[in-house]
This record gives structure tokens, C-alpha cells and sequence, in this order.
């Protein structure tokens, strides 16, 4: 799935541009909230609203940023992996076997160790992936959009799964709360695990030449001198944990591993490393916008960050399958 | 896919054979209701019975508003992993439902006629679902698989959709719309039961009088025209069809996406024909099969209640796995 760029080269100034536009964004971010917080009230120190900032704003903007570098990084190596444009951690069915994962955990250890939950979801989002993958392979005609559908089913049989063993342990509600992707819980102390998913990241840029070259396909790769399988292998394992790790944090946080990374190769072309920052840096602020959005669309109530990402991620992700599809070179 | 030359005998004997089939499925379906009914019934019977009695009519017109909708859908798109469910119609129902809660408030829901509402919402969805589909559809040398994903995709906007108009809704109202939306087959208003059978009834006349056209347009455009049928007038019917059928079915007990599909395949294998008149006949009694006895085992055998949609939904989403790879081996 080679696709060749339409504006020409990422130059330093799209980054340094698109960084600062972060910034601002980030900048104002801090300010939207419920309890009073301005930059005048910072300036002149008063305690309560530098408290504010340091309990619960800051931690929710690093969360958003991780949150949204990660899965759209974990989206595209598993775009690169699989050679499809369209699968991701949402189309894989890996979200939903990391939010089985949880239950698991919470059903034979309890709500405690955060830690527990976290390798059990790691388990169970890699074990997703790899029977998914699995499923891959039996398909022998695979169609650009075979790929994704047949994910988009598992998922949605893992997730029967879950709402049932769910529904027999009377944890329907509890679960609803996790799976919403919502920012508005993150506190200090609430998010820290998601610096696990920044590393995790930044590991996927170090390994970003091996992917290119898995992405041409295992013959290519095996030729280059790639161990091809060991790459892939490692290309799923730390998209599966990304994606575990951000499940167990903030819960699911729909289409951003999918539209984003979908855009960015649409501009700037299939290499991996070229497409990773521009990448990360798109993610953060799909996921910015769309957070700030579902702060201001009702103030002063909240619209959890995963429906305003269903909304707008949904009708993107319509308008690449039906409007740009000939010029994503579907067909 | 070639069909055998047949004698007429061959094709008599054939036809008999899918009758003793739809036989033994009419008997399967009298003795599933029955042990619905008649299962364990102690304490004070008489108001027991009136519970099961509502609730296995229930069943049947959801039943067979779900195979009828899904059999006309896959005749009209040519498809055989497409459902009304797949495609995100009964999300789009939710969402007609949310929005008219969200721009006239619960009052609007709560006190009006209910049947008159019901027709309300009914018309709407014909004209929002008709018209999109049929651009979907229209689209031409558009591949079946991009289609099935969009109709994923829009059932999944539809729904957020919903839950974002669900949000900005004044919580009062959240309430009265939760329990309009989530309606199971244990609490059913009798009044928007015997509407609804009405309904099914009438779209299931209208179904048969249109099964023998059904028959030449699940050929093909090109060979349907050929042969003197009016291609587009029947697949403009049988989406309206689809349409009440569905509003009918997800206004009664919620969506159960998957069982479409799971029936629809099912008879057509069961019969091994596309008359749509035994096909038909036997989607309608393997759903309701599958909804009575699914819900006697549940119900009576593990004493639990309202998880039936899961389990449709589990077994049918991984059947539909299987379908699809089985058809990509083609």
C-alpha cells in the first residue's frame, strides 16, 4: 500500500508550525473549565487556582496529548503491519479484547492494583490481535475493506462477551463508565500509567525504518534482511499495549487511530518516519479540539470526549470511504 | 452459480421436500411457543399466562418483522451478508426517536397519543431511510464490501450521534426517552403491541403479493428488467417495507442486530431455494424459533432475563466472520 505524497516533502516549518499551534491550543485548554482559573489569577499566585491547575488541568492536558499521540501512532504501525489502511486498534477488535481484559481483572482481583489491571489488559488486547490476525489469514481474498469489516465484527463479538460475563456479575454500570473515553476524571495520580504509553511511543519511532519495510510485504522485508515476523510481532505488541494502556486510563477513544493516521500518509506519504511525528502531533490535536469542544458545547456540563469523537470521527471517517476513496487509490 | 436442470418431477419432488421442511419448522415453532407458555407455570397462573401471552406475541411480531425486513433487504441489495441491523437502520430509529424528544422535549413523548407518535416516527424513518439508502445504493460501481462498511459506520454515527443529542437533553426528559429506548420484551405497551402487529401484519400482505417480483428482481436489474419487471417501483417498495418493519421492531424490544441475518441465511440454507415464498415463511419460523426458545432456555433453564440480544448478537456476529470467509474463498 505504497502512497505517494500529494504536497510534496514535510518540511521543518509544517512541524514547527503545527507545534505552535499546539501550544496555544494547550495554552487555552487550561483555562476551560468549571472552577474559576485565569491567567491573571495565575499571574497574582492565588492558591487556589494554581491548585487547580496542578491537581486537575495539567494532568488532564497531558493526558489528552499522551492519549491522542499513542493511539494514533498504535494506528499507524498497525496501518503499516497489516498493509491495510483501514485497520487499527478499533477495527481489530484490540480496544474492545483490552476493555474484556479489564473486566477480567476487576471480576478475580478486584478494583485495587491498577497495575493488575493493566498487564491483564495487555494480555487480552494482544491475544485479540493475534487471533484477529489470525482470522486475517484465512482470508484469502483480501479486499481493502474485507479487512477492516471482519475486525469491526470480531470486535463487536468480543464485545458481546464482555456485556454479557458483565451482565451475570452485575457490573454492567461500572463497565459503561470505563469504556466512555472521558477526560474529565483525569487527576494527578490518575494518569501517570499513560506515560508508559508515551514511551511506548517514542519506542515505535526508534523501530519506524522496520515497519516501512514490513510494510512492503514479507518477501521485500525478508529480502531487505528484515526479520519480518520479529518485526511484525513487535509492531502489534506495542500497538496492543498502547492501546491497553490508554483502555485501563481514560477507556476507549474511538476513530483517532484510524482517521489520523489516514490523513497524515494522505499528505505526506507512506514513510514511516517522516509520517510518526506529524503523525503524534495531529493525534494530540484531533484529540485537543474535540476535548475542548465537549467541554464548551454544554457548559457548564461535560460531553464525554469519546461521543464528540464518535460524531466527528464517524463522519470523517464516511467521507474518506466514500468521497476520497479513488483518490486513496482503493480501487 | 448454475442451478440444475430439473424435470418436472424432480422440481415436484423438490417442492415437496421444502414443504415437509417448512412443516417441521411450523411444528418446531408451535412446540417452542407452547413450552414458552406452558413451562413451569405455578403460583397464580391465570396473570402468569396474560404475562406470557404478551410476551410471546411479542416475540412474534418482532420475529417476523426482523425476517421479513432482512430477506427483502438482501433480495433488494443482492447481498446475502447485508442486514437492515448490519446497515445501521435500527440505529438510525433510536436517533429519529432521540431527536424528536431532543427538539420537542419529553412532554411531546410522554403525552402524546402514542400510536399517533409511533406513525410519526414510523414516517420519518420511511423517508430518511429510504432516501439514504437509496443514494448508498444508487451509487453505481460502488463494491458491496465499502457499502457494508459505511452502513457499519453509519450506524455507529447514528449512535453517537444519539448519545451526544442524549446529552444535551435536559435530564428529565433523559429519562422518559431511556425508558422509551429501552424497552425489552417484558414490558410492552398492549396498545403499541396490537398497532404493531397490525403493522406487521399489513407490511407481510403487502410482502406476498410482492413475493413473485421479489423472485425476478432477486435475478438481477438487468435480467428483472428483461423480463418485464418494473425494477425500481419493487425496490422502492420493499425498502419502505423494510423500513416500517424495522421502525416496528426496534420500537417494540431495542436492536438485535444480528438476528437477521442469522435467520435470513439460515432459511435460505434450510429450504435450499429463493422462492421468496418459502424463504419467507421459513425466516419467519426460525425467528421466532430462535426468540422463543432462546429466551425458554434463558428464562426457565438458567433464570435470566433480558440477555437474549447478547447472545444473538455474539453467536451472530461470529456467524457473520464466518460468512465472510467463506465468501472471500469464492
Amino acid at each position: 500500500m505504497t502512497r505517494r505524497p500529494l504536497s510534496g516533502r514535510l518540511r521543518a516549518w509544517h512541524l514547527v508550525a503545527g507545534t505552535a499551534l499546539l501550544a496555544v491550543l494547550a495554552a487555552g485548554s487550561l483555562f476551560v473549565g468549571v472552577s474559576d482559573l485565569t491567567p491573571a489569577g495565575l499571574l497574582a499566585g492565588r492558591p487556589e487556582e494554581v491548585r487547580t491547575l496542578v491537581e486537575s488541568r495539567l494532568p488532564r492536558l497531558l493526558a489528552i496529548l499522551l492519549a491522542g499521540t499513542a493511539m494514533s501512532v498504535a494506528g499507524l504501525v498497525m496501518m503499516h503491519l497489516t498493509g491495510n489502511r483501514f485497520v487499527s486498534p478499533s477495527t481489530a477488535g484490540t480496544t474492545e479484547s483490552a476493555t474484556f481484559g479489564v473486566l477480567v481483572a476487576t471480576l478475580f482481583a478486584g478494583g485495587e492494583a491498577v497495575i493488575v489491571k493493566m498487564v491483564t489488559a495487555v494480555a487480552f488486547a494482544l491475544l485479540g490481535t493475534f487471533f484477529f490476525m489470525a482470522i486475517l489469514r484465512r482470508l484469502t481474498f483480501r479486499d481493502m475493506i474485507l479487512v477492516p469489516l471482519a475486525g469491526i465484527m470480531f470486535g463487536g463479538v468480543v464485545g458481546a462477551a464482555t456485556t454479557f460475563v458483565a451482565y451475570r456479575a452485575d457490573l454492567l454500570q461500572s463497565l459503561g463508565a470505563w469504556t466512555a473515553g472521558d477526560f474529565s476524571g483525569v487527576l494527578r495520580g490518575r494518569y501517570e500509567l499513560l506515560w508508559i504509553a508515551g514511551a511506548v511511543t517514542v519506542l515505535g519511532y526508534l523501530y519506524a525504518d522496520r515497519f516501512t519495510v514490513a510494510g512492503l510485504g514479507r518477501g521485500f522485508a525478508v529480502n531487505l534482511g528484515v526479520r519480518y515476523d520479529r518485526v511484525v510481532n513487535t509492531g502489534l505488541v506495542l500497538a496492543a499495549a498502547i492501546t491497553a494502556v490508554v483502555v485501563v486510563t481514560v477507556g476507549e477513544v474511538p476513530f483517532v487511530s484510524l482517521i489520523v493516521p489516514n490523513l497524515v500518509t494522505l499528505a505526506l506519504g507512506d514513510n514511516l518516519r517522516h509520517a510518526l511525528p506529524a503523525t503524534a502531533l495531529t493525534g494530540a490535536l484531533f484529540v485537543l479540539l474535540c476535548d475542548i469542544a465537549g467541554r464548551i458545547i454544554r457548559f457548564p456540563y461535560e460531553i464525554p470526549v469519546s461521543t464528540v469523537l464518535g460524531v466527528v470521527g464517524a463522519a470523517a471517517f464516511l467521507a474518506l470511504l466514500l468521497g476520497g476513496g479513488k483518490r486513496m487509490g482503493l480501487r | 452459480m448454475t442451478a440444475p436442470v430439473l424435470t418436472e418431477a424432480a422440481l415436484a419432488a423438490t417442492r415437496r421436500g421444502q414443504g415437509r421442511r417448512l412443516a417441521v419448522l411450523a411444528l418446531l415453532a408451535v412446540a417452542v411457543v407452547a413450552g414458552f407458555v406452558l413451562i413451569g407455570l405455578t403460583g397464580n397462573w391465570e396473570y402468569a399466562l396474560g404475562v406470557r401471552f404478551r410476551k410471546i406475541a411479542t416475540m412474534t411480531v418482532v420475529g417476523v418483522a426482523v425476517a421479513c425486513s432482512s430477506v427483502l433487504f438482501q433480495t433488494v441489495t443482492g447481498n446475502r451478508i447485508l442486514t437492515p441491523g448490519i446497515m445501521g437502520f435500527d440505529q438510525l430509529f433510536v436517533l429519529v426517536q432521540t431527536l424528536i424528544v431532543f427538539l420537542f422535549g419529553a412532554l411531546a413523548l410522554s403525552t402524546a397519543d402514542p400510536r399517533l407518535l409511533f406513525a410519526g416516527q414510523v414516517t420519518v424513518m420511511v423517508i430518511f431511510a429510504g432516501g439514504l439508502y437509496r443514494w448508498l445504493f444508487g451509487r453505481r460501481g460502488r463494491d458491496l464490501y465499502v457499502l457494508v462498511l459505511a452502513g457499519v459506520v453509519f450506524g455507529t454515527l447514528f449512535g453517537s450521534l444519539s448519545s451526544l443529542a442524549a446529552r444535551l437533553i435536559n435530564p428529565n426528559d433523559f429519562v422518559v426517552l431511556q425508558d422509551s429506548l429501552f424497552a425489552s420484551f417484558n414490558q410492552v405497551d398492549p396498545d403499541l403491541l396490537a398497532l404493531s402487529a397490525l403493522l406487521v401484519a399489513g407490511m407481510a400482505a403487502w410482502t406476498v403479493r410482492l413475493t413473485g417480483r421479489l423472485d425476478v428482481v432477486a435475478l438481477g436489474r438487468d435480467h428483472a428488467l428483461n423480463l418485464g419487471v418494473h425494477h425500481a417501483s419493487v425496490v422502492n417498495q420493499a425498502l419502505v417495507i423494510v423500513a416500517v418493519l424495522v421502525s416496528v421492531s426496534t420500537a417494540l424490544v431495542g436492536p438485535i442486530t444480528f438476528l437477521g441475518l442469522l435467520v435470513a441465511n439460515l432459511a435460505r440454507q434450510l429450504t435450499g431455494t429463493f422462492r421468496h415464498r418459502t424463504v419467507l415463511t421459513a425466516a419467519a419460523l426460525l425467528s421466532v424459533i430462535v426468540l422463543a426458545g432462546g429466551q425458554l432456555v434463558l428464562e426457565r433453564l438458567l433464570a435470566m432475563n433480558t440477555a437474549l440480544s447478547v447472545i444473538i448478537n455474539f453467536v451472530g456476529g461470529a456467524y457473520f466472520i464466518a460468512l465472510l470467509i467463506r465468501e472471500s474463498r469464492r
